[in-house]
């Protein structure tokens, strides 16, 4: 306010202001309009072009608005100044308490512990959801077991071509170990990413309706692999399965089991909320489920690489186990055991 | 509530049941407003049509890449394995996959946390604990969106165009999608699923300009105001017809009417406090008039006395 005071006309201005709240205003108008400058420019995305000075006096002269405000709320009249503050005061509110500084810096919290320790904290719900899908996987496997025409029922018809109950040995073995279809590798990852970031997706966001769906969607896609598993076990082939699927399936099926966990962990906190509101435990659970689905895309871009690539590849099944179980090493390294100690240090 | 900040005679919006007060880490309470549900919708249709636009540019673009390698390379270069129509096709899948997802994250993390379509009907993404709007909560919210918009949106066309949706299934789903479209309409802040799982909620953007000051200042250079407070006295009968809520219709008057709005004006202040109403100064004499009445209720003010309007006791 230095520099008001010593502008004369401003100076004559305020003396000669009929009212008192007047007076207020006008002796603090011009770190208002300072402040609305500096809103304006941040607002347009110009936040690099201010300068320094003005960077560093955004919060002092927010306080000072909003202090202002309050002043003005319980003195002035003047509705259109009220109008004014109110406005300017979201705003600025708005660029002091923005989202996240930086999005590199966001990054950087993500992948330095961040996802470890939102993936550890909705570990019970990991624990239903791998329960959820090994017994999907036993259902579909005896379901078929029991009677081969629930494969039909079980498994999409584009899935379907050789890989039927009672097809030869030698036709499953040739869709484990064929490499016929080099050309397209890059279009079928990129699809198959594209296709089961939706499924994991989809799984998350039913849990909202209290997990229910989720866990179904698990169970269903599940059978499916169980189904399947039997027409190849029926061959003999189990092992050179297991193996073709571990090289992606180890982080795919890693993937969907933390996105069904994630959705079932908010159902549950909508269901049983605890002592908090049933609003707050929905949003605490979302936000830290919200973590955990950014990892799962992130999987699910491994998986897409090593299923177009990788699997089509490596026509060698201990390779294959091999790299399936680097895989799953280093993921369940990376979410429990990585930045363990600094998070517990930290609370 | 506090009700020196949701004071009923101050208007904000036009419709009373979407403001609300959210409390700033300072501890002084803010007016918001609630976006409203036609904006909402306005908005996200906007968002779909740009998302369209999007992806359709983005296929007009690839087929002009191939084209052009026909053109650089011969016939049917593009078709060979391998050759450029994977690529462009893999660019091309990933470039799909990230207008549908990424499009609302960048936008909604960004400064303003608003959509190009939010930001063009005025509306904008906040946390509603009046905290900091993490990038959780907007990952959050917009994962939620997927159930809502496009899993119906894919099933209701999948399903028509191979016709295999029984009545059952189509009713069933047709449910399902009002149950997410309309769930906004069914509590009070207007909240969608996603932002009832993020902890956020939309609000309208205000942006106001400062006006000037009403209220003439007592030696202003000359004529006109100077003279006004001179030229009218009032006495305190005079001020006490009027509460807060006239005086600010007085305001908006004197700042947007015209010179028959203050006729008007003059007219009916005039017959309710007994005076001749003159003619050819009517701004001096509202302005006065306005000032006297805003020094009596504001210095009411000071002491804690309020007059809502001219209906409550005087203070």
């Amino acid at each position: 306010m230095a520099s008001v005071a010593t502008d004369p006309d401003v100076q004559q201005a305020i003396e000669s202001a009929a009212l008192k709240s007047d007076r207020f205003r006008l002796e603090r108008e011009a770190d208002w309009i300072r402040l609305e400058e500096i809103v304006t420019k941040m607002e347009k995305g110009k936040t690099r072009r201010l300068s320094d000075e003005d960077v560093l006096a955004l919060p002092t002269l927010y306080r000072t608005l909003l202090s202002s405000l309050s002043i003005a709320r319980e003195s002035s009249l003047d509705a259109g100044l009220i109008d004014y503050l109110e406005g300017l005061a979201l705003r600025s509110y708005f660029m002091v308490y923005g989202t996240q500084t930086s999005f590199g810096r966001w990054l950087k919290g993500f992948f330095g512990g961040g996802w470890s320790q939102a993936i550890r904290e909705i570990k019970l719900d990991i624990w239903i959801a791998l329960f959820v899908m090994i017994a999907g996987t036993l259902i579909g496997y005896a379901l078929v077991a029991g009677d081969s025409d629930w494969y039909y029922a079980l498994v999409p018809g584009n899935f379907a071509e050789v890989r039927v109950p009672g097809a030869s040995e030698e036709a499953l073995r040739g869709t484990l170990f064929g490499a016929e279809k080099q050309d397209g590798l890059g279009v079928f990852a990129a699809y198959l990413f594209s296709n089961n970031a939706q499924v994991a997706i989809l799984a998350f966001a039913l849990g909202f309706a209290f997990g229910i769906p989720s866990i179904l969607l698990l169970i269903h896609n599940m059978a499916l692999l169980g189904a399947m598993l039997w027409v190849f076990a029926q061959r003999g082939l189990t092992l050179e399965f297991v193996g073709w699927l571990s090289i992606h399936g180890t982080t795919e099926l890693f993937a969907i089991l933390l996105a069904g966990a994630a959705g079932i962990h908010v159902g549950r906190s909508i269901a049983f909320p605890g002592a908090k509101s049933h609003l707050t435990a929905a949003s605490d659970a979302g936000k830290r489920a919200a973590l955990v689905m950014a990892g799962v895309v992130i999987m699910l871009i491994c998986a897409g690489l090593l299923e177009g690539f990788a699997r089509q590849l490596i026509n060698s099944t201990a390779l294959r186990y091999a790299v399936g179980g680097a895989m799953l090493t280093f993921w369940l390294v990376y979410f429990f055991v990585f930045g363990r100690n600094r998070a517990e240090n930290r609370l | 509530m506090n009700t020196t900040t949701t004071d009923p005679w101050i208007r904000r919006s036009t419709n009373p049941k979407l403001d609300r007060v959210m409390v700033s880490p300072e501890g002084v309470p803010l007016n918001v407003t609630v976006a409203t549900a036609g904006a909402r919708a306005g908005a996200l249709t906007l968002d779909i049509l740009i998302i369209l636009g999007l992806i359709l540019g983005v296929t007009l673009l690839g087929l002009l890449v191939l084209w052009g390698f026909e053109a650089a390379f011969g016939a049917g270069v593009s078709l060979e394995t391998s050759g450029p129509l994977n690529v462009v096709f893999v660019l091309w899948i990933i470039a799909v996959f990230l207008f549908r997802n990424a499009y609302f994250l960048y936008f909604e993390l960004g400064e303003r946390a608003a959509t190009w379509g939010k930001r063009a009907v005025g509306i904008r993404v906040a946390a509603r604990d009046g905290g900091r709007l993490t990038a959780e909560a907007v990952i959050a919210r917009n994962i939620i969106r997927d159930i809502e918009l496009f899993l119906p949106l894919v099933f209701i066309t999948s399903g028509e165009a191979e016709g295999t949706m029984s009545d059952f299934t189509a009713w069933a789903g047709f449910l399902w999608v009002l149950m997410f479209l309309l769930f906004p309409l069914f509590n009070k802040d207007r909240l969608r699923c996603g932002d009832l799982i993020a902890g956020t909620w939309v609000i309208q953007n205000v942006k106001r300009n400062l006006g000037g000051v009403v209220a003439p200042s007592a030696d202003a250079n000359g004529a006109g105001a100077g003279q006004a407070s001179a030229r009218y006295e009032f006495s305190d009968a005079d001020l006490s017809v009027y509460g807060e809520f006239e005086l600010q219709t007085l305001e908006s008057v004197l700042r947007t009417g015209t010179d028959e709005a203050l006729e008007t004006v003059t007219k009916s202040i005039c017959a309710k406090i007994g005076w001749e109403p003159g003619t050819g100064d009517e701004r001096i004499f509202l302005e006065a008039y306005y000032t006297a009445l805003r020094a009596k209720l504001e210095s009411g003010m000071r002491f804690g006395k309020r007059r809502k309007d001219k209906y409550s006791a005087d203070i």
